[in-house]
C-alpha cells in the first residue's frame, strides 16, 4: 500500500460519504418548491402540511451536506498539495465561485427556510426555498465544472513561472464549458432529482403500508411517482445516452474500460452483467449485440476503439470500473420498471394504495437510486484514472509530498469512526422523524397574518412578533 | 501587483467576516454551559444562533476556496503542512455541526447533555486551533524551498501560538457575550450583562501581553511595524473600538456594542495583516521561502476573472446576509421550529 493509495481512499471514502446528501437535498428541494407553488395557488392547508414535514427532513439533511462538504473544501489542500499548486489557478477560482455565487445564498437563507414556517407567509416562505434551491443547483454546478475540467481539461496552458509546471487559465469561458459539462451537469441535476423523489415515495409507501397518514401519503406520491417516472425515462434514453456519446468522443479508453472493451470491434456489444479481466483482456458475461456502437454512434456497424490502442500504464482499472457502471447501467434500467410499474397499478383502478409488495419495492427504492448516483460518480473517477486532470497530470504524484503514510492512515481511521457514528445517528433521527409524520395544521403555528411580502416583513414586523408570543 | 494587493485585502475582509460572523456563535457556544441553568437557557442559547450559524459557516468554505483560487500555493502549502491539526479542524467541525442539529431532536436528558457537551467543546477546540495555527504564521513555519514543510501537533502547541489561541478564546467568548445581549433577556440578560466585565477585561489583560510579547518575539511583523509607523492605526483604532464597546453596553446600547466588537476584530485581524503584508507565511528556515502576495498567487488572469466574480457575488452575500439578520433580530422566542 502506498501513500498517494491512502490519500485516494482517504478521499473517495469523504467525497462519497459527502455525495450521500446533496442529490438528496438538490431532489427534495424541487419537491418542496412544488409544494410551496401548490400551497400559494390552492391555499388547501395540506400543502403548508406537507412543507412543513418535509422542510424538517431537509434541515437535517442538509445540515451533513454542510458537515461533510466543509472537509472538502480543504481536502485538496490537505492531501492533494501537489495538485493545489499545479490546478490553482484554475481549480481554485471555481471553487471560490461556487463559494459566493452558490454556497452563500444556500446558507443566507437556509435559516429563513427552516425556521420561517412560523414567521413568513405563504409566498415568502416560497421565496426562501427557492432562493436554497437554487443556492443547491448552483452549487452543484459549480462542482461539475470544476470535475468537467478536470475530466476534459481546456482553456489553459502549463508554464513554469519558478514553482515547477503550473496549468493558466487561458479563457474561463472555456474552463467553464468544457466539453463534458453540459451532458454531465443534465446527468447529474437529472440523478438528483430522482433521488430526492424516491426519497419522497419511500415515505409515503412506508405510510400506505402503516396505514397512517394515508391521504397525506396519496399527496405525496401523486406528485413525486410521475417526476421520478419520467426522470428514469429521460435518463436512459436522453442524459445518459447523451454522456455516453461525450464519453465516446472525449475519454474513448474510459468507454472502453467501461464495457471491457480490449480491441477495437465493429457491432459491439454492450453487457448487462458479466466480469471484465484486464490481465487476459477477456471479458465475459450477459451481452446485447451491436449495442455499444449503437451508442457511441449510433450506428450498428460503427468501430468502438477498444482499450489496445492505449498504452497500458494509461488504463483504468477496467474491473472495477466495469462493475460500478453496470451497476449504474441496470439500476437504470430498473428504475423504469420500478416507475413504470408503480404508474400502472396507479392508474389501474388505483391499486397502488395497497399492493404491499409495491409499496416495499418504493420504500427501497431510495436506497437504489442511492447507489445508483454513487456507482455514477465511482464511474467517473475510477475510469479517469491514472490521471487526475486527464492526460495532463497523474494521480500519482499529485498527493501532498510532506504528508506521511502514518498520518493519512490515522485521519482515515477518525473519518471512518466519526462517519459511522454520525450516519447512524443520521439515520435514527431520519428514522424518528419519519415515524412522528406530518404534524396537524393548527399545531404548526401558522397563520394567515404572517408578512407574505417583502414590504410586510420591512416595515409591519411589530405585528409578527407580537403574534409569535 | 495592484491585484495581488487587491486579493490580500479580501482576503482578510473574508477572514475578518468569518471571524466576525462564525466567531459569536463559537462564542455561544463556549460560554453556553457557564449561562444556562436549565434546559430553556440551554436552547434559548442556541436558537440564538439557530437561524444564521450555518450562513456564518459558509464564510470558512469561502475563505477555503478564495484561498485556493487567489494563492493556491498558500493553500497546498498551509493545509498540507498542518496536516494533523486541519484534520482535527475538520472533525471538530462536523461534531460541532451535528451537535446543532442533532441536540434538541430527543427529549432524553443524557442524549441532550452529550451533545450540550459536545457543541461546548467543539466551539472551543476550533477557536483554540484557529488561535493557535495563526500563531504559528505570525511566527513562521519551515517552509522549505519548494514551500513545503511538516509541522506536527506538538510542535504547533508552542507557548507563543497557544497564547494566541487563548487570546481568541477570550475574544470569542466577549464576542458571543456581546450578541447575546441583543438575544435574550431576564435573568439570562442579567448574567451576560455581569460577565462582560469580566470577560472584557481578560480579554483586554491577554491582548496587552500577547501584543508585548509580540514585540519581544521580534519577527518580521515587528520589523515592519517600526518601519511604516502609519499601520499603527490599526491597533490604535482597535484600541478605541473596544472602549466604544464597553461604554454601548453599560449604557444599554446593545446593538452598537455588537458592532463596536465587530469592528474591533476586524481591526485586530488588520493588525495583523497590515503587519505581515506583503507576507503571507513566513519561513522560519530562511526568509527567501516566504510566500508572498507576489509568489503565491494565481496569475493576473484569474486574479481578474476572480475580482470580477467578487464584485458581482460580494453585494448580494452582504444584501441577504443583513435582511436575513434584520428578520431574526429580537429576542429568542422558542416555538415549534426551534432547535
Amino acid at each position: 500500500m502506498t501513500t498517494e493509495m491512502l490519500h485516494r481512499i482517504q478521499f473517495g471514502l469523504t467525497v462519497s460519504f459527502h455525495f450521500i446528501f446533496p442529490p438528496m437535498s438538490l431532489g427534495v428541494g424541487l419537491i418542496l418548491i412544488i409544494f410551496g407553488v401548490k400551497s400559494v395557488r390552492t391555499k388547501d392547508p395540506k400543502w403548508r402540511q406537507l412543507s412543513m414535514f418535509w422542510v424538517k427532513i431537509y434541515g437535517l439533511i442538509f445540515s451533513m451536506g454542510i458537515a461533510t462538504g466543509i472537509v472538502q473544501e480543504f481536502e485538496f489542500g490537505t492531501n492533494w498539495a501537489a495538485y493545489s499548486r499545479f490546478v490553482g489557478n484554475i481549480f481554485g477560482s471555481l471553487l471560490a465561485a461556487e463559494g459566493i455565487f452558490a454556497f452563500m445564498l444556500e446558507g443566507g437563507f437556509l435559516g429563513l427556510m427552516l425556521f420561517g414556517g412560523t414567521k413568513l407567509g405563504n409566498k415568502m416562505w416560497l421565496f426562501a426555498t427557492t432562493m436554497v434551491v437554487a443556492g443547491a443547483t448552483f452549487s452543484a454546478t459549480w462542482i461539475v465544472m470544476a470535475n468537467s475540467w478536470m475530466q476534459t481539461p481546456q482553456g489553459y496552458e502549463i508554464k513554469d513561472v519558478g514553482n515547477g509546471d503550473q496549468a493558466f487559465m487561458t479563457s474561463f469561458r472555456e474552463v467553464v464549458f468544457t466539453p463534458s459539462f453540459g451532458p454531465r451537469i443534465l446527468h447529474l441535476i437529472a440523478a438528483s432529482w430522482m433521488v430526492g423523489t424516491s426519497l419522497v415515495l419511500s415515505v409515503a409507501a412506508y405510510y400506505l403500508i402503516k396505514k397512517r397518514h394515508v391521504e397525506l401519503a396519496k399527496t405525496m406520491i401523486r406528485v413525486a411517482l410521475p417526476i421520478f417516472t419520467v426522470l428514469a425515462v429521460l435518463q436512459v434514453v436522453l442524459f445518459g445516452a447523451n454522456q455516453a456519446i461525450e464519453v465516446t468522443n472525449e475519454q474513448p479508453e474510459k468507454l472502453a474500460a467501461m464495457e471491457g472493451l480490449y480491441k477495437s470491434t465493429t457491432c459491439a456489444p454492450m453487457y448487462i452483467i458479466g466480469w471484465t479481466d484486464p490481465d487476459n483482456e477477456t471479458t465475459t458475461g450477459l451481452s446485447i449485440p451491436c449495442m455499444l456502437s449503437i451508442l457511441s454512434y449510433q450506428s450498428p456497424q460503427a468501430k468502438v476503439t477498444g482499450l489496445e490502442a492505449f498504452p497500458k500504464d494509461e488504463w483504468a482499472n477496467a474491473s472495477v470500473v466495469f462493475q460500478v457502471y453496470h451497476l449504474m447501467i441496470d439500476l437504470g434500467m430498473l428504475f423504469i420498471a420500478i416507475g413504470g410499474l408503480a404508474c400502472l397499478l396507479w392508474v389501474w383502478k388505483r391499486k397502488l394504495w395497497d399492493q404491499r409488495w409495491m409499496l416495499w419495492v418504493l420504500v427501497s427504492s431510495i436506497v437504489l437510486t442511492e447507489l445508483a448516483t454513487l456507482s455514477g460518480w465511482w464511474t467517473a473517477e475510477f475510469g479517469r484514472q491514472p490521471w487526475i486532470v486527464w492526460q495532463i497530470l497523474k494521480t500519482d504524484g499529485a498527493q501532498s509530498p510532506n504528508v506521511s503514510f502514518s498520518q493519512v492512515a490515522f485521519s482515515i481511521g477518525m473519518f471512518v469512526v466519526l462517519y459511522a457514528i454520525v450516519f447512524t445517528m443520521f439515520l435514527s433521527l431520519l428514522n424518528r422523524m419519519i415515524k412522528e409524520g406530518p404534524k396537524p395544521p393548527d399545531e404548526e403555528g401558522f397563520s394567515d397574518s404572517l408578512p407574505d411580502s417583502f414590504g410586510e416583513i420591512f416595515r409591519h414586523r411589530s405585528r409578527v412578533s407580537s403574534g409569535g408570543d | 501587483m495592484w491585484l495581488n494587493t487587491t486579493w490580500f485585502v479580501l482576503y482578510v475582509v473574508i477572514i475578518a467576516g468569518y471571524v466576525i460572523l462564525d466567531g459569536f456563535d463559537l462564542g455561544v457556544g463556549m460560554l453556553s454551559p457557564f449561562l444556562s441553568r436549565d434546559d430553556t437557557d440551554k436552547r434559548i442559547l442556541l436558537n440564538s444562533i439557530g437561524p444564521v450559524w450555518d450562513g456564518n459557516e459558509v464564510w470558512l468554505v469561502l475563505g477555503g476556496g478564495a484561498l485556493f483560487a487567489a494563492f493556491p500555493l498558500v493553500y497546498a502549502s498551509l493545509f498540507s503542512g498542518f496536516y494533523t491539526a486541519m484534520m482535527l479542524v475538520l472533525f471538530v467541525l462536523i461534531l460541532r455541526t451535528v451537535a446543532i442539529e442533532f441536540r434538541s431532536k430527543r427529549q432524553s436528558a443524557r442524549w441532550r447533555a452529550l451533545w450540550d457537551w459536545v457543541f461546548f467543546g467543539s466551539s472551543f477546540g476550533i477557536t483554540l486551533l484557529l488561535g493557535v495555527a495563526l500563531g504559528n504564521v505570525i511566527q513562521g513555519v519551515a517552509l522549505d524551498q519548494d514551500g513545503n514543510m511538516s509541522v506536527n501537533l506538538v510542535d504547533l502547541l508552542n507557548p507563543y501560538s497557544i497564547a494566541v489561541g487563548v487570546a481568541a478564546v477570550a475574544m470569542l467568548c466577549l464576542h458571543g457575550a456581546i450578541f447575546l445581549t441583543q438575544k435574550v433577556e431576564g435573568e439570562l440578560l442579567e448574567r451576560v450583562t455581569k460577565l462582560i466585565p469580566k470577560l472584557m477585561a481578560v480579554f483586554f489583560t491577554l491582548m496587552t501581553l500577547l501584543i508585548a510579547w509580540t514585540l519581544f518575539l521580534d519577527e518580521e511583523i515587528t520589523t515592519n511595524y517600526r518601519d511604516r509607523l502609519w499601520i499603527g492605526i490599526f491597533p490604535l483604532l482597535g484600541l478605541l473600538a473596544v472602549l466604544a464597546s464597553w461604554r454601548f453596553i453599560s449604557q444599554k446600547q446593545y446593538l452598537s456594542g455588537f458592532v463596536s466588537s465587530a469592528c474591533m476584530i476586524a481591526l485586530l485581524l488588520a493588525t495583523v495583516a497590515a503587519g505581515m503584508y506583503p507576507v503571507l507565511i513566513p519561513s522560519s528556515t530562511n526568509p527567501a521561502y516566504d510566500l508572498t502576495v507576489t509568489n503565491a498567487a494565481s496569475a493576473s488572469e484569474t486574479l481578474t476573472v476572480m475580482l470580477v466574480i467578487a464584485v458581482i457575488g460580494m453585494p448580494f452575500v452582504l444584501m441577504y446576509t443583513a435582511g436575513v439578520y434584520f428578520f431574526f433580530r429580537g429576542k429568542v422566542r422558542l416555538d415549534e421550529e426551534s432547535y
